[in-house]
Formats: C-alpha cells, structure tokens, sequence
C-alpha cells in the first residue's frame, strides 16, 4: 500500500517537472524566434536547451543529456554569444520582413509542415505508440552508449571525427580570407584617398 | 513509465520544429536564421530520443549525439561566413546576398 502511495507520488512529481520543462521550452522558443536583440535571442536558447535536457532525462537518456548540456548549452552557445559581441549594434534584428507575398508563403509553408507532421503522428499515435518497451539497466548510460559507438556506429563515430576536422579549418580559412579581404580594402581606401 | 507517453513528447518536438522553420522562413538576419535552425535540429534530436525510448533501443541516442556534433560543424561555418560578412561591411541581411542569384 505505502509502496503504491510513493509511485504515485513519483508519477506526480514526474508529471510536475514534464510541465515545467516543457512550458519552457515552448516559450523559450517561441522568444528565440521573436526578439529583435539577437543576444536575447541566444540566451532564451539557452534555457531552451536546458529544457530540453530535462526532457531527455525523463527519457532515461542521461548521457545525451549530458552532452546536450556540455556541448549545445556550453561550447556552441558560447561561440554564438562571442560572434554577437563581436558584431555589437550591426547584429540587432529588426522584425521588419520583404515583400508580404513572401511573408504570407513562408507562413503557408510553415503551416503545412505542421499539418503534415501532425496527421502523421495522430497516424502513429492511434495504435502502435501506446506502449514502451521494458528497459535494461544500461540504456542510455555511457557504456551503453560507447559500446554502442565503437561496435555497430564505428563508421559514424568516425565520419564524425572527419565533418569536425573540415569545419574546423573551413571557419580558419573564412576567417584568414576575412582579414585579408580586410587589409585589402584598407589599402585600396588609402590609395583612393591619395589619389 | 512514468509521466506523459512518447505521443506527448513527439508534439512538443513537432512544436520546436515548426517554430524553427518560421523563425528561419520569416527572419531576414543570418543570426536569427542560424539560431532558429538550432531549434529545428533540437526537435529532431528529441523525437529521435522519444522514438529510442519507446523501442528501448540505444541506436536513436547515437543518431542524436551525432547530429550535435553536426550542428556544431554548421554553427562553426556559418559563424565563419557571418564574421566574414561583417568584415566586408556587408548588411547581415539574407535578403541582400543575391549576387549568386541566376
């Protein structure tokens, strides 16, 4: 009896952080999408990948969510704040769209997205999603998860190594061409003025 | 197990990815666009985390590590190309960059 009063209670408190997390991620978002200051922007990303790592421990997925934090909340979030300090006032977003044709497609589109992806789930959703399977121990722990990556993901683990290693010097080269481009110009603009 | 069951977690990643692809259709600053493609791909990443959950089956966690790794790849290049426009006192405005346009 007293065993059956504490899952409730735990069932209750689950339910409790579920909606927690998620009101705010949906506000978050929304927020990411609104603002016209883009560090706003950043930081209401922020707390939606916050969020969001929550929900993934409510999935019993401890390590991405571990991840999620480290890597997304931590060294991206980071990069993107540096770069919208760097750019100070150029970076501010005013809301203003193009044409309102433009505006009024783009909704179109994003609209049926939703719909799409809405009937798609109520199809799945009516009968094969109602139950879950019975997890072992190691799901989502990190052996499970470098098991899993050096035996039937090793490609992928690899391939990864590989788009990291060309991103990293695709953003060196950008930014050495960048200043280049930048002495060059300077050295153009003092020559136009000499003459 | 305990709390809402996948279906609820699979309407609130449908619900992060359309808000990102409004964000990346409607928005005209390059920061913006990149910000709100983040969103697209955290809701992909949940669903893929959901969909493991319910089969109880690692390989959807590895996809999603994976595609952090993606989206980080992209955040390093597309940073990259806005810096260099800003160099070039372009406007950040993804309307305007249409010198490759037919």
């Amino acid at each position: 009896m007293s065993l059956l009063a504490v899952t409730a209670v735990g069932n209750v408190l689950v339910w409790a952080v579920w909606v927690l997390a998620v009101a705010t991620c949906i506000g978050t978002g929304l927020l990411v999408v609104t603002r016209t200051n883009p560090f706003h922007s950043a930081l209401a990303l922020i707390g939606n990948l916050g969020s969001l790592a929550v929900l993934y421990l409510l999935l019993s997925s401890e390590f991405v969510a571990a991840a999620q934090v480290l890597v997304y909340a931590g060294a991206v979030m980071v990069m993107f704040l540096f770069v919208i300090a760097y750019l100070g006032g150029k970076a501010d977003a005013p809301w203003i769209g193009g044409r309102t044709w433009h505006q009024a497609a783009s909704a179109v589109a994003g609209l049926a997205i939703l719909v799409n992806v809405l009937v798609a789930i109520g199809m799945a959703a009516g009968g094969s999603l109602k139950h879950e399977a019975q997890l072992d121990q190691v799901f989502g722990s990190p052996s499970e998860i470098g098991r899993l990556f050096l035996t039937d993901h090793l490609l992928a683990f690899e391939v990864t190594s590989i788009v990291l290693l060309i991103a990293a010097v695709g953003g060196v080269v950008l930014g050495s061409h960048a200043r280049r481009s930048e002495a060059e110009d300077a050295a153009a603009l003092a020559a136009g003025e000499q003459v | 197990m305990a709390g809402p069951g996948i279906p609820a977690y699979l309407g609130v990643a449908v619900f992060l990815f359309v808000t990102g692809a409004f964000g990346v259709l409607l928005r005209r600053s390059p920061l913006i666009v990149l910000l709100s493609l983040e969103i697209m791909l955290n809701g992909a990443n949940l669903a893929l985390i959901a969909f493991s959950r319910h089969w109880g089956n690692g390989d959807g966690q590895i996809f999603a590590i994976s595609v952090m790794a993606v989206a980080a790849a992209e955040v390093v290049v597309g940073l990259g190309l806005i810096v260099a426009m800003a160099r070039k006192k372009l406007n950040l405005d993804v309307d305007e960059l249409s010198s490759l346009k037919g």
